[in-house]
């Protein structure tokens, strides 16, 4: 499992790659919350593009993100999210969680629109 | 009758859920599984590995896991075995979103359940925890073969 990640405006992504498991768990979580944290990144999206596999594990690091992010009044969102995982994404009750979008760059468009309509 | 069997014993570090479930999925494919079935077995030996890495050793890397597979012609069972702390409360630990850990989603049985035919949990506090799981051929392979001469 590997990830990568960069920062566009508010918004922190996070490009999973591999197997999303148990191994490497810890480490990405760590690694992603010193980002957040050193970014002073609003809004999170995990860009699953080249994900071949995720278990509860994997999940529960995008969940925890989730919440910590949400908590600070930011969003979070999935991208590229590949078929052979959404069954595993729909029990974990994910997608009711944070909006899925086919792609990067259309969950940024949809995360920016927002930010928007922001009330001021 | 068994046409087909496995076993397979490693430590209870993370690297090895990897190496349970494709080793499984390895195994199951020698049967009619199509892709989407091997994916479902993957995601259950992954909970039930992590399980016992997690809980059962609680994050200890010495501990043992025993993972063994048969398949007949009906179903691939798989039987995993720790021999953790067990679990005291085997009923509340199957219920969703009920893990010790909040970074968790307490979802490790739902997902075994909701991928195999049938789950099977025998545990006993001290002594460890064998999960089995039982997932069945495709009917059209259980109703007989028309075979070629």
């Amino acid at each position: 499992m590997g990830y990568l990640m960069r920062k566009e405006g508010d918004t922190l992504i996070v490009k999973v790659n591999g197997e999303f498991d148990l191994h490497g768990a810890d480490f990405a979580r760590r690694d992603i919350d010193i980002q957040i944290k050193a970014q002073g990144t609003k809004h999170i999206l995990f860009d699953l593009g080249g994900l071949t596999f995720i278990d509860s594990s994997g999940l529960g690091v995008i969940l925890g993100r989730y919440r910590r992010i949400s908590e600070n009044g930011g969003r979070a969102a999935i991208s590229g999210a590949p078929a052979n995982i959404q069954k595993v994404m729909e029990i974990s009750g994910l997608p009711r969680l944070m909006p899925f979008f086919a792609d990067s760059s259309a969950a940024l468009r949809e995360l920016g629109q927002r930010e928007v309509r922001r009330p001021l | 009758m068994t046409s087909n069997r496995m076993s397979l014993e490693f430590l209870s570090c993370s690297e090895n859920v990897g190496l349970a479930r494709v080793a499984v999925a390895a195994f199951a494919s020698g049967a009619d599984f199509n892709l989407n079935d091997l994916e479902e077995i993957k995601v259950a030996v992954s909970e039930a590995v992590s399980n016992a890495i997690i809980h059962g050793y609680e994050g200890a890397l010495t501990g043992t896991v025993r993972l063994a597979a048969s398949l007949s012609d009906e179903a691939l069972e798989i039987v995993i075995e720790d021999a953790g702390k067990g679990i005291p409360d085997l009923e509340q630990a199957m219920l969703p979103g009920t893990g010790s850990d909040p970074e968790r989603l307490g979802l490790g049985f739902v997902f075994m359940r909701s991928f195999m035919d049938d789950v099977d949990v025998w545990t006993e506090v001290g002594r460890g925890t064998r999960v089995k799981l039982l997932k069945s051929l495709p009917a059209s392979k259980t109703t007989g073969k028309v075979v070629k001469n």
